[in-house]
């Protein structure tokens, strides 16, 4: 479909995708066409989770999402958690409790754990371990990372008093 | 290649009377797979992401029915209310990939890739489901044991929708189990979906991953009713149950392959279909520990 074009609102930002082979993986545009590298690439099949979007309001996989068939969509991208450039505070909970290591498998997890706590702000342990069980982390263990989730689940707690 | 971001079942339908050469694509999670690996060439495709038609479930209380659209997600088949009206697809459904694939993933397109492991497809079986297909010019009801007829075949048409299942509601215990390498994000080696209706007296056992399709372990079925009567709570004892398993296992013809082996496999179908009668007899449910849902 070239001279053809479609659009795609990702982080609240409207792009036009141009001369793109239809058959392309949202997690392709957005890194090779729309200049947003922040969502990673491993396994393109769905096994990893490290291409975590977020989707009309779920959790996605982006390399699944055919993206010519994502317009209409409203698509949060890791890029567009933070506010004024300050990291969140889910990104600050994995800083401070060493939930990053090699940090590939980070931004799909920072993703998916917003997804979570944005739903579910006081989830158990089984419920955390649920929802990131869909984003493989090879270096960690997990251990710091359960911690780091702990954490901002706590603190989201304490604020609101 | 073209895309047809259709919005309305009919939409769909005209694009694929047209070039019934298109694919469809609801969820992505098996297509996009196959794509990213050129697996398959793709001419073009009509996308049902947008059809809110295809994403509705309802009861019909008078029938006693359940339908559920081509395109409901399986995180919606996990959770209430759509969990309650039948349980043992919601354990399946709870089985299926990550919270991720389980946000995209579809009964339509579980059926449309007609995989013998595909986690969904035991529970229509074991309800003996009603397949929805729709052409532009037509539109035809097939019984799921009909609609299945290879590995990762059907007898879809190609200008054809599956539009929705309709399964009926079962008064009794139904239940989903399965074996794989690992508790997440697994295929299935072996699984069995088992309904107990109560009011009728039957139980059905559909067995997974172990034969070309999905099937029916007819054989054991039929025994279990001329051993004990199974109106109302069934009166099973171990025995009865180990024997119910062992018949189920000499029903499946599994294969050697990279997931498994066809021992392994026939060992597992015996278990699972154990299993799954005696919790039938006890009449325990198995919600997710600590999840809420
Ligand atoms: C990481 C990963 C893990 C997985 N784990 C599991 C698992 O545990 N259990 C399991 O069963 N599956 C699993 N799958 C496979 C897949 O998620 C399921 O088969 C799912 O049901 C496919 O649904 P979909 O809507 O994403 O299908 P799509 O990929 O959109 O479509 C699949 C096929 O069905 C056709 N199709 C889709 N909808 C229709 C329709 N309405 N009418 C006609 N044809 C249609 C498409 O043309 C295509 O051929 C997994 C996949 C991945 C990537
Ligand atoms: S790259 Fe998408 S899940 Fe691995
Ligand atoms: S920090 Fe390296 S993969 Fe998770």
């Amino acid at each position: 479909m070239s001279n053809e074009f479609y659009r795609l609102r990702v982080n609240g930002v409207d792009h036009e995708v141009r001369d793109a082979w239809a058959g392309e993986s949202l997690l392709y545009v957005l890194r090779e066409r729309l200049g947003l590298p922040g969502t990673k690439g491993a396994c393109e099949q769905g096994e990893c989770g490290s291409c975590t979007v977020i989707m009309d309001g779920e959790a996605v996989c982006s390399c699944l999402v055919m993206a010519a068939t994502a317009v209409e969509a409203d698509i949060v991208t890791v890029e567009g958690l933070a506010v004024d450039g300050e990291p969140t505070d889910v990104q600050q909970s994995f800083v401070d409790a060493g939930g990053v290591q090699c940090g590939f498998c980070t931004p799909g997890l920072i993703v998916a754990v917003h997804h979570l706590l944005d739903r579910n702000p006081s989830p158990s342990d089984l419920e955390i371990k649920e929802a990131i069980s869909g984003n493989i982390c090879r270096c960690t263990g997990y251990g710091r990372i359960f911690e780091a989730v702990r954490q901002a689940r706590d603190a989201r707690a304490a604020n609101k008093g | 290649m073209s895309i047809t971001n259709a919005t309305t079942i009919d939409e769909a339908l005209a694009a694929l009377a047209v070039n019934p050469k298109a694919r469809v694509i609801q969820g992505g999670t098996d297509l996009m797979v196959e794509v990213n690996f050129n697996r398959t060439t793709i001419d073009s495709v009509v996308s049902l992401r947008r059809v809110a038609e295809l994403r509705r479930w309802h009861v019909d209380d008078d029938a006693h029915t359940l339908r559920i659209g081509a395109g409901v997600p399986y995180a919606e088949m996990e959770r209430p209310p759509l969990c309650d009206h039948a349980p043992a697809l919601a354990e399946a459904a709870r089985t299926v990939g990550s919270p991720q694939i389980r946000a995209a993933g579809s009964l339509g397109g579980n059926l449309g890739t007609c995989s013998p492991a595909g986690d969904g497809l035991p529970v229509l079986s074991a309800l003996d489901a009603v397949v929805h297909l729709r052409s532009q010019s037509a539109s035809r009801d097939v019984s799921v044991h009909d609609f299945m007829v290879g590995v990762k075949r059907n007898v879809r048409r190609a200008d054809e929708l599956i539009v929705a299942v309709t399964v009926p509601l079962v008064t009794g215990f139904q239940g989903y189990a399965k074996v794989g390498t690992r508790n997440a994000m697994v295929i299935s080696a072996a699984s069995a979906c088992l309904v107990h209706d109560a009011v009728a007296g039957t139980v059905r056992l559909a067995l997974g991953a172990v034969a070309p399709t999905v099937v029916r372990a007819r054989g054991a079925e039929a025994w279990l009713a001329s051993q004990t009567s199974l109106v109302g709570t069934p009166m099973v004892s171990e025995a009865l149950a180990r024997e119910f398993g062992a018949r189920a296992a000499a029903e499946c013809s599994p294969i050697d392959d990279h997931r498994s082996t066809a021992e392994y496999r026939r060992h597992a179908i015996s278990v699972l279909a154990q299993r799954l009668l005696l919790r039938a007899a006890t009449g325990s449910a198995t919600a997710l520990r600590g999840i809420r849902q």
